[in-house]
């Protein structure tokens, strides 16, 4: 790791120093120009950059030590097989879950609920049975649910949100009822930003018998995350939005829950034996990693961890929200700019409309000005349609940003305006 | 700011995005569909109406979308009025073939006066922004389906 992070001893407290330009010399994307004008990159919702911790570790997998894992006795398998599960004891420690054998690694976080779905819940609901969502998830948090109620006829329940987008947590309550068995929350909503009180959701839905799901595509980049703490059942999240490859996703589970729950896909690695008549499967994890994984990814997933904790989340989260307050500042004081999602409990996310400009044209114009942001309804149709919106525009910000890239994007904005004003 | 944007975003396209013509639900029409660009989540629905001598007789729509879909929708709906239904396809090939930078083919090009060629080439600027190209498309894609028949289309 090079030297992003400057520790000083000052008695018996370290205190951290958060050095951004230290960290944007990590990144080589970060050095690219576009259209000749600095690239400020602000669409980490959708997927973040990648370090070049995270790019050589993936190389070195492929000039080094790579084969497939969990087979053969060769070196190069007990190296890549090594590699591959090490990466699964860093997540249990990212992530504080009890035991390795709870980091199921998936395609991504969408496999990973949709693995939840078809095992869990085919395995443990019947016609009746009810399913709580959020207004503000995105929709891979919901058709999952849909497919499911289609299948074996639950009903899925939605909790609505209050006009600053924060979760209506009376309207919870009175929508958990003994027939409720599985809640399925974002912990960060990632069109508004919104962090929801997931502790509080968990424990409510404990309290009348259903596990939880957290979607925590956008939670797990921004903020420390503690399932046992949570005492969340299942969690999801996306490596490639913190910092790792696409390719990969993680799903933490109990352990227990994870062992009574059926296998979903078929394959190799996850079977003890196989004979015509009858087969017998892994324990949790490999349960449920049928066929060759994406070891690489798994690897570079690895480097990423390492990176992210090295400088600390706490020191990340810091960082994000005085780019968050800076942001809202700038934008909100831009004339004919309005913010979408202004719940107090926020992450470094910024949705806007524009009485001038539909998003599509302000993204296409910013972007000349070497601004990326994300513009459209964020996979998030709902809680668009909630606002009477088809779009919005969407700065999301990562550990990387500046809060010159929030000028820039400021005076672009203004550029906007008088373009099309 | 730059060349490109001023040429995307040229007077006469502001102003039709602004105030577009023929945004409304005629009383009665021949045939409707809708557009959706589901990138975006923008939608509009084309009306057409065609003469018992198969002339199109008056197009209009209604929907939201960005300064782009709303002015070609617009431009759109002046363009069509006037013409044989059936060279219709003719006219979108041509406009399609404008907005991403190829040349519109010879036998295409015969139905086209001088006029109309001028205003299908409005919105050529948008060939330097490949991700807006469905934004300039989708209400000659709705159009499209509207003429053939079907009810729904999507620019993806």
């Amino acid at each position: 790791m090079s030297a992003t992070v400057i520790q000083t001893d000052l008695g018996s407290n370290s205190v951290r120093a958060f050095d951004v330009e230290a960290i944007r010399a990590d990144f080589p994307i970060l050095s690219s120009e576009v259209y000749g004008k600095p690239l400020a990159y602000l669409d980490n919702g959708a997927s973040a950059q990648k370090p070049r911790q995270v790019i050589e570790a993936m190389q070195q997998v492929y000039e080094a030590e790579y084969a497939n894992v969990h087979r053969g006795v060769h070196y190069m398998s007990q190296q890549a097989t090594r590699s591959y599960e090490e990466v699964r004891r860093k997540l249990q420690r990212f992530l504080n879950a009890r035991s390795e054998n709870e980091i199921v690694f998936t395609r991504g976080a969408t496999e990973g609920i949709n693995l939840v779905a078809n095992s869990y819940g085919r395995a443990f609901l019947k016609a009746g049975d009810e399913i709580v969502i959020s207004h503000m998830e995105h929709h891979a948090n919901i058709v999952p649910w849909q497919l499911l109620r289609d299948q074996i006829g639950i009903d899925l329940k939605v909790v609505p949100i209050h006009d600053d987008g924060s979760l209506d947590m009376r309207a919870y309550r009175a929508l958990l009822t003994g027939r409720t068995r599985i809640v399925a929350m974002t912990h960060v909503a990632n069109a508004l930003g919104s962090i929801v009180p997931i502790a509080e959701v968990i424990r409510l839905a404990h309290d009348v018998g259903a596990v939880v799901l957290v979607d925590g595509c956008q939670s797990a980049p921004h903020t420390t995350v503690d399932v046992r703490a949570l005492d969340a059942d299942f969690y999801v999240f996306a490596p490639h939005k913190t910092y790792g490859p696409t390719g990969i996703g993680v799903l933490y589970g109990k352990e227990a829950i994870l062992n009574a729950m059926p296998p979903w896909q078929g394959g190799g690695d996850m079977i003890a034996s196989v004979s015509f008549e009858s087969t017998t499967y892994q324990v949790a994890p490999l349960r449920f990693e049928a066929g060759t994984p994406s070891i690489a990814e798994a690897i570079g997933l690895g480097a990423a961890i390492d990176y992210v904790s090295a400088i600390g989340m706490g020191a990340i989260a810091a960082h994000e929200e005085g780019l968050l307050h800076y942001a809202t500042e700038r934008l909100s004081s831009i004339d004919g700019l309005k913010i979408i999602g202004t719940a107090r409990e926020k992450a470094a996310i910024v949705s806007f409309v524009m009485g001038c400009a539909h998003p599509h044209d302000i993204g296409t114009i910013i972007d000349r000005a070497g601004i990326a942001i994300r513009t459209g309804h964020h996979c998030a149709e709902p809680v668009m349609e909630r606002y009477g919106l088809a779009a919005t525009a969407r700065a999301s910000f990562g550990l990387y940003n500046t809060v010159n890239e929030v000028d820039a994007l400021a005076d672009a904005i203004e550029g906007v305006k008088e373009l099309l004003g | 700011m730059f060349d490109e944007l001023r040429d995307l975003y040229q007077e006469v396209i502001l102003d039709h995005g602004k105030n577009p013509r023929n945004f409304r639900r005629p009383e009665s029409f021949t045939r409707e569909a809708v557009g959706n660009n589901p990138m975006c989540g923008d939608a509009l629905v084309i009306y057409l109406s065609v003469d018992a001598d198969k002339t199109i007789s008056d197009v209009a729509f209604q929907g939201q979308g960005c300064a782009i879909s709303l002015a070609s929708a617009s431009m759109m709906t002046e363009i069509l009025t006037g013409h044989p239904v059936d060279r219709a396809e003719a006219l979108f090939r041509v406009f399609h073939q404008l907005c991403t930078g190829g040349e519109p083919a010879v036998d295409d090009l015969a139905f086209v006066d001088e006029e109309t060629l001028e205003r299908l080439q409005m919105l050529s600027g948008v060939r330097e922004f490949p991700m807006r190209v469905k934004c300039a498309t989708l209400a000659w894609h709705a159009l499209d389906a509207a003429v053939r028949g079907e009810h729904k289309t999507s620019t993806e």
